[in-house]
């Protein structure tokens, strides 16, 4: 008999791994993101572009990041801006790497409201409060919760407002990382996460046997939903308010919907046409690469700051070539295979796509407005809906409370502080942000802003500067050398071509596009136009959005002003006092 | 749905779920892996404190 033991604990020890590997890093981006944006940017389209930033941007970064951090750990620094002065021994580089602390800090600051968002669903479903039926309930639920009529306004202490929540999230987040709770985190994530993927599966068997809900609406259909989501040529109704102003975009037409009559109809009104556009037109759109490639930042934890410092406490035999593969995967298996397959195709199998559109394809309009209403039309919906919440609300904390520990880090080596110290100082830090998120939640300008900037403007510059650094000078030989020890599989050697030309070049080129659209100027043929957050900050100003861009700055002032006292600093690694 | 549209759900699906299995695969059959792969989960050094 005890061998039969030994055989299932060890495969229960192996699974166990790889859940609690993965299970740290999947988080909101992967069921409430990117269905969203698949369906705003084309969905086979988006595919196409998705999975090339994921083998010529994610992979390469997410295994330069884990080399770089495990370098740190040799130096005996675990925070970026320590480990990237330290193995390039260029300053330069270390005053750079504050970006790295500056991310997870500003993304915290607002990750922690929407945790609350899931939380407060969670509850309300348990209180009964979520049987919605029509569109607007459900619209109009979420916007009281979140306060985004008015500044302040969820800050109302019963449970249909947010701010009685995000102090109960923010108070969770802060004693687990006060106390040191990671082997909680592992047994957690070895548990929540199956459990996760489990609730994910059963809801993804019952919306596609789902058919046709309604028979008076035949096109309102799975396949139709399906269809919405995955085709990659689009046909997209246009309208024309006046015969002077430009065509925008009304709906898509699904092929199964353009009837000969439909297409008369459309034809015989001058304010109304029919825009066919093939999956190459669509890839010619520089917004698609970009929404394709922050998804892949947002799924892989890529580009946040957060990998470099895991990897550091990491141990020379240690495997990071599998464990960074491990946990991408199991992240593009979430997201693709189960957060792709749910509530868009459910929502047009309910509400048609005309009716998808009213509600709206933005990242909470899926999550927060589509899966209740989904959720409402299905048997036992109530408590699919709490388990659902609630177990994205407890992956949501693992992930929030990795984004903590750069900055922990960073403050215990160059202040010299202990854990709690740290945790203490960033938590009254981070609280102020939060609530400054919380109370301007009027059109959600305070959140939208400040995930603009550090999403399209720093995260790039952060996984640039990386696979600079880790291509070009540390060098690829020495790179795979690290990345190599401890492997049990190797990085495929084509890789180093990637990782040296093409990832640099293809970050500089979203970088480049990225500001130019800001700006304002045209490219791809489109016509260009200054996009809302330049406009809020130098157009019409906007006394919100100044106030988050000071924010992101007061961070980057706070973490870039402990670098000159940095002269002696702390390797907590192995706790010795070295200059730097 | 267009055909066009299910070969790329099934590629898209297929790819990530075989990717995924393999990964899984990988780490069964290699000794002693469970011990040298981590993630955000591992303890820190400086909570033992």
């Amino acid at each position: 008999m005890e061998p039969a033991k030994t055989k299932k604990d060890s495969w229960n020890s192996q699974v166990g791994v790889i859940l609690a590997v993965s299970g740290s890093a999947v988080g909101l981006g992967n069921f409430l993101r990117f269905p969203g944006q698949v369906a705003e940017f084309g969905g086979g389209a988006f595919m196409i572009a998705y999975f090339l930033s994921f083998l010529l941007i994610g992979l390469p970064i997410c295994w330069a990041e884990w080399s770089l951090g495990r370098m740190g750990s040799k130096v005996g620094f675990n925070a970026s801006p320590n480990i990237l002065g330290a193995i390039t021994n260029k300053p330069a580089f270390k005053y750079l790497g504050v970006i790295a602390v500056v991310i997870p800090i500003s993304i915290y600051m607002y990750y922690v409201v929407i945790e609350a968002w899931c939380l407060a669903y969670a509850v309300n479903y348990l209180a009964g409060n979520m049987q919605f039926s029509e569109t607007s309930e459900a619209s109009g639920f979420f916007g009281s919760l979140i306060g985004v009529s008015e500044n302040g306004s969820a800050l109302k202490w019963d449970i249909k407002h947010v701010g009685f929540y995000v102090l109960i999230v923010f108070g969770i987040n802060f004693i687990f990382i006060y106390r040191g709770l990671s082997r909680g985190i592992e047994l957690f994530c070895q548990y929540a996460m199956p459990t996760l993927v489990i609730i994910a599966v059963v809801i993804l068997v019952r919306v596609l046997t789902l058919g046709t809900p309604d028979e008076d609406y035949p096109n309102r259909n799975i396949i139709n939903g399906l269809g919405f989501m995955w085709n990659p040529s689009k046909i997209v109704l246009q309208v024309q308010e006046t015969p002077d102003s430009n065509w925008m975009d009304k709906e898509e037409i699904l092929p199964t919907q353009l009837t000969p009559e439909m297409r008369s109809a459309i034809e015989a009104n001058p304010d109304q046409r029919l825009e066919k556009r093939s999956m190459w037109s669509q890839l010619l759109n520089p917004d698609l690469w970009l929404a394709a490639a922050s998804q892949i930042f947002f799924s892989l934890s890529v580009g946040f700051g957060i990998i470099v410092t895991y990897a550091s406490y990491m141990k020379k035999d240690d495997d990071i070539v599998l464990s960074g593969l491990s946990a991408a995967s199991a992240n593009e298996f979430c997201e693709v295979a189960l957060g792709g397959l749910i509530s868009i195709p459910a929502a047009v199998a309910f509400f048609g796509v005309s009716g998808l559109a009213a509600i709206g394809l933005g990242t909470f309009d899926i999550g927060f407005n589509v899966l209740p209403l989904v959720f409402a039309r299905m048997p036992f919906g109530m408590l699919f809906g709490f388990l659902f919440f609630f177990l994205l609300f407890l992956a949501a904390v693992t992930s929030s409370l990795s984004m903590l520990q750069p900055g922990v880090a960073y403050l215990e080596e160059s202040m010299g502080l202990n854990r709690r110290q740290s945790v203490t100082i960033l938590g009254a830090f981070t609280a102020s942000g939060a609530g400054f998120v919380l109370y301007f939640s009027e059109g959600l300008k305070a959140l939208d802003t400040i995930d603009y900037w550090v999403t399209n403007l720093l995260m790039v510059l952060l996984s640039l500067l990386q696979i600079i650094i880790f291509a070009w000078v540390i060098g690829i030989k020495k790179g795979f050398e690290e990345a190599h020890q401890g492997a049990a599989i190797r990085i495929p050697r084509v890789f180093g071509f990637v990782m040296k030309y093409v990832t640099p070049t293809l970050l500089i080129i979203i970088f480049g596009s990225w500001l130019l659209k800001a700006l304002g100027v045209g490219i791809g043929g489109s016509a260009g136009s200054i996009n809302n957050y330049i406009r809020d900050l130098f157009v019409e100003p906007n006394t919100v959005a100044w106030m988050s861009v000071g924010l992101i700055l007061l961070v980057v002032l706070f973490i870039g002003m402990i670098i000159p006292s940095s002269k002696k600093m702390t390797k907590t690694n192995n706790q010795e006092e070295v200059s730097s | 749905m267009t055909i066009a549209g299910w070969l790329v759900m099934v590629l898209s699906v297929g790819s990530v779920t075989l990717l995924f299995s393999w990964c899984i695969y990988k780490v069964i059959t290699t000794p002693g892996e469970t011990e040298r792969m981590h993630g955000f989960e591992q303890e820190l050094p400086d909570e033992k404190k």
